[in-house]
């Protein structure tokens, strides 16, 4: 019986295509969004990924990783006075207008690192050596910049080549992979000092201490003896995770979903493609039965139960579901592989992704068999020798 | 030479049934006797509304009757009594169906329309669909297996219906107005090839119809008026068709 049900969904023809077209688009507005929202969100956290060290310390208001709300000088004395520090050092971090030689202003995200002890470099370097940054107005840039610099002046730029920032030179001597930046400017790295000299003055240009606890010490006690001498913020670096509330990932992905509009019209997308799912489903499947209406009913004088007959529309339903499920993912991946390989537009999909999406889609499926089931149960068997 | 009774396929004795209550409560069912006798085919007759498929669902277990009817049996089984999920394994068991608009699915097979009885008794779609085939043939839509029943015509609908309703060999086969979407040429036709296929020492045919070009094909002719059965004929080489039923019934 249960195979006739499928022949008969396949069948007819266009109501199938309906079917499978509406969860097809619920499942890719669904998992895409998602999933660009998430990208997004990680976004927030790329100087986290970009500039690695187990603990980051920051002003004691600060929640999140964008917000600089400068330290004192000597708090990075005061940092590293903790006995569990193994070492601290300062980093700059600032998003910073410059002006290019041509007269163009251009955001960046400058870094200024340590440099004796390069605490805060880039983790990947593609091209140059992280010790010439020490030479004198030496930076390193990430592939983005030397793309925009390459646009703006025509030509590869290589290791080498010299540019302006704010009227002083900066000459490139290694190039990073990082992650790309929320604001969508380009990381810069170079040392401390000469950060703070491409940096409009301010009175304070501390941004944070970047610290890592000695062997033996769990990260985590040595951001609670941090916290607890020096009366500043020690957040921990080990990525975005649910409840870790001492993590400066999780705060900073958390801050931007209470403060900015960002989850509620990525959830409006979301719950867009919901309904129309719900509504396309919910309304060609019941119209699906209603057509079948005389056959099923004669089914059911011919002995069918009504829970045989509510199994074949089960299967239906699922069926469906899982078509349009199944394609809606591969457009969905045909969406990522571009977006993945550019690193635009934001795409990153965690695990419970796809299963959750799974559910949505099921979940539209079940109440859309379960409206033809409610018609079925109530159909009189008798009602078949009426016209 | 001793007359054995015939065997009693269906028995009914004051069956009552009415639809809706209050001020608008319509008796349809008046006090209705009836036998239907294996290897009979009976048609009930009478004009339209007298309650002729009514009584035909309450035989068919589709349709319950009222409380202090009398007695509603078929193959010995009372159906009063049983529970619905009975009395749809009953069904499926023991019955088979002809309607007047055919009914058939419009996305299956003959064989597969025709195999529907069995999957519904949990047969294995192998065996079903062997068995369509087998009943197909004999029903003359041997070149048709893989039709569409929309590729057929009206008098072929007709033949895979009458196939589905003996593909499971059922003991009862109840039929309403098997013709009325037919022309008088196919209906003649499709009652010939019915009439052969169908009767049987051992099962009886229940026949609902105002056509009264098939009732020669009875042997038996219940006519209703009202709610009741007001005639009963046996119809055979001694017992001609009545000349008041010749000319049949107008709405
Ligand atoms: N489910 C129902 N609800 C209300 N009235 C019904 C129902 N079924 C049948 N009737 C009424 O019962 C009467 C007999 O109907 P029916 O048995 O179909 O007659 P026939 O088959 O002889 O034409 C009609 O007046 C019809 O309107
Ligand atoms: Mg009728």
């Amino acid at each position: 019986m249960l195979r006739l049900a499928l022949k008969m969904l396949f069948g007819d023809t266009a109501k199938f295509l309906m079917l499978v077209a509406g969860l097809v688009f619920a499942t890719f507005l669904m998992a895409q969004q998602s999933a660009v929202f998430c990208g997004l969100m990680s976004w927030t956290t790329a100087t986290l990924k970009n500039v690695p060290a187990p603990i980051w310390v920051v002003e004691a208001r600060v929640e999140q990783v964008n917000e600089t709300n400068p330290l004192l000088d000597t708090d990075v004395a005061r940092v590293r006075s903790v006995d569990s520090v193994a070492w601290a050092a300062p980093i700059y971090s600032g998003i910073l207008r410059v002006r290019l030689e041509n007269g163009n202003f251009k955001i960046i995200q400058l870094i200024g690192i340590d440099a004796t002890s390069f605490a805060g470099a880039p983790v990947r370097l593609k091209e140059g050596r992280i010790e010439d940054l020490r030479l004198p107005h030496a930076v390193i840039i990430d592939d983005l910049a030397v793309k925009r610099l390459a646009s703006q002046r025509g030509g590869r730029v290589k290791v080498g080549d010299v540019f302006e920032i704010n009227d002083q030179e900066a000459r490139i001597v290694g190039i990073a992979d990082t992650v790309q930046s929320f604001t969508g400017g380009p990381y810069v790295w170079t040392t401390y000092e000469r950060a703070l000299q491409y940096a409009p003055a301010q009175r304070k240009m501390l941004s944070a201490v970047i610290a890592a606890p000695r062997p033996g010490v769990s990260v985590a006690g040595c951001a609670e003896d941090i916290r607890r001498e020096t009366k500043l913020a020690a957040f921990l670096n080990q990525g975005f995770q649910f409840g870790a509330d001492q993590d400066f990932n999780t705060s900073t992905v958390w801050w931007y979903v209470r403060n900015t509009g960002i989850p509620f019209s990525f959830g409006i997308t979301v719950a867009i493609g919901f309904i129309v799912g719900i509504a396309i489903s919910c309304q060609t499947f019941y119209s699906f039965v209603l057509e079948h209406m005389k056959h099923l009913g004669a089914l059911k004088a011919m002995g069918a139960s009504t829970w045989t007959l509510c199994l074949m529309l089960l299967t239906q339903a699922f069926t469906v579901g899982l078509i349009g499920y199944g394609i809606g993912l591969f457009f969905t991946a045909r969406f990522a592989f571009p977006a993945l390989e550019n690193e635009q537009p934001p795409f990153y999909m965690p695990e419970i992704v796809p299963p959750a999406v799974l559910g949505v889609i099921l979940f539209i499926c079940g109440i859309s068999a379960l409206l033809g089931i409610w018609r079925v149960a109530r159909l009189e068997p008798a009602m078949v020798f009426r016209g | 030479m001793p007359e054995t009774a015939p065997i009693l396929a269906a028995r009914l004795r004051n069956v009552n049934k009415s639809f809706g209550d209050g001020g608008s409560r319509l008796q349809v069912l008046k006090g209705v006797d009836l036998d239907v006798r294996c290897g009979d085919i009976t048609m009930l007759v009478g004009p339209s509304g007298c309650g002729k498929t009514t009584l035909l669902s309450i035989i068919a277990g589709t349709l319950g009757c009222d409380e202090g009817s009398g007695e509603v049996t078929v193959f010995g089984q009372d159906l009063l009594g049983m529970s619905r999920g009975r009395t749809t394994k009953f069904r499926a068991q023991h019955i088979g169906f002809i309607f007047q608009s055919f009914n058939l699915i419009p996305t299956l097979s003959c064989v597969e329309n025709v195999s529907v009885p069995l999957l519904i008794q949990g047969r294995p779609t192998r065996h079903a669909e062997r068995r369509a085939r087998e009943v197909l043939e004999q029903v003359g839509l041997g070149d048709r297996m893989k039709h569409r029943p929309g590729q057929l015509s009206g008098g072929q609908q007709q033949r895979v219906a009458i196939a589905r309703a003996l593909v499971h060999e059922p003991r009862l086969i109840i039929c309403d107005e098997p013709t009325a979407a037919l022309d008088a040429k196919n209906g003649t036709l499709v009652m010939d090839l019915f009439e052969t296929v169908a009767r049987s020492p051992d099962r009886a045919v229940l026949i609902v119809t105002h056509d009264n070009r098939i009732f020669p094909h009875a042997n038996r002719i219940a006519s209703m008026d009202d709610g009741q059965i007001v005639e009963m004929h046996d119809i055979d080489a001694g017992h001609p068709l009545p000349e008041h039923l010749r000319h049949g019934f107008h709405a």
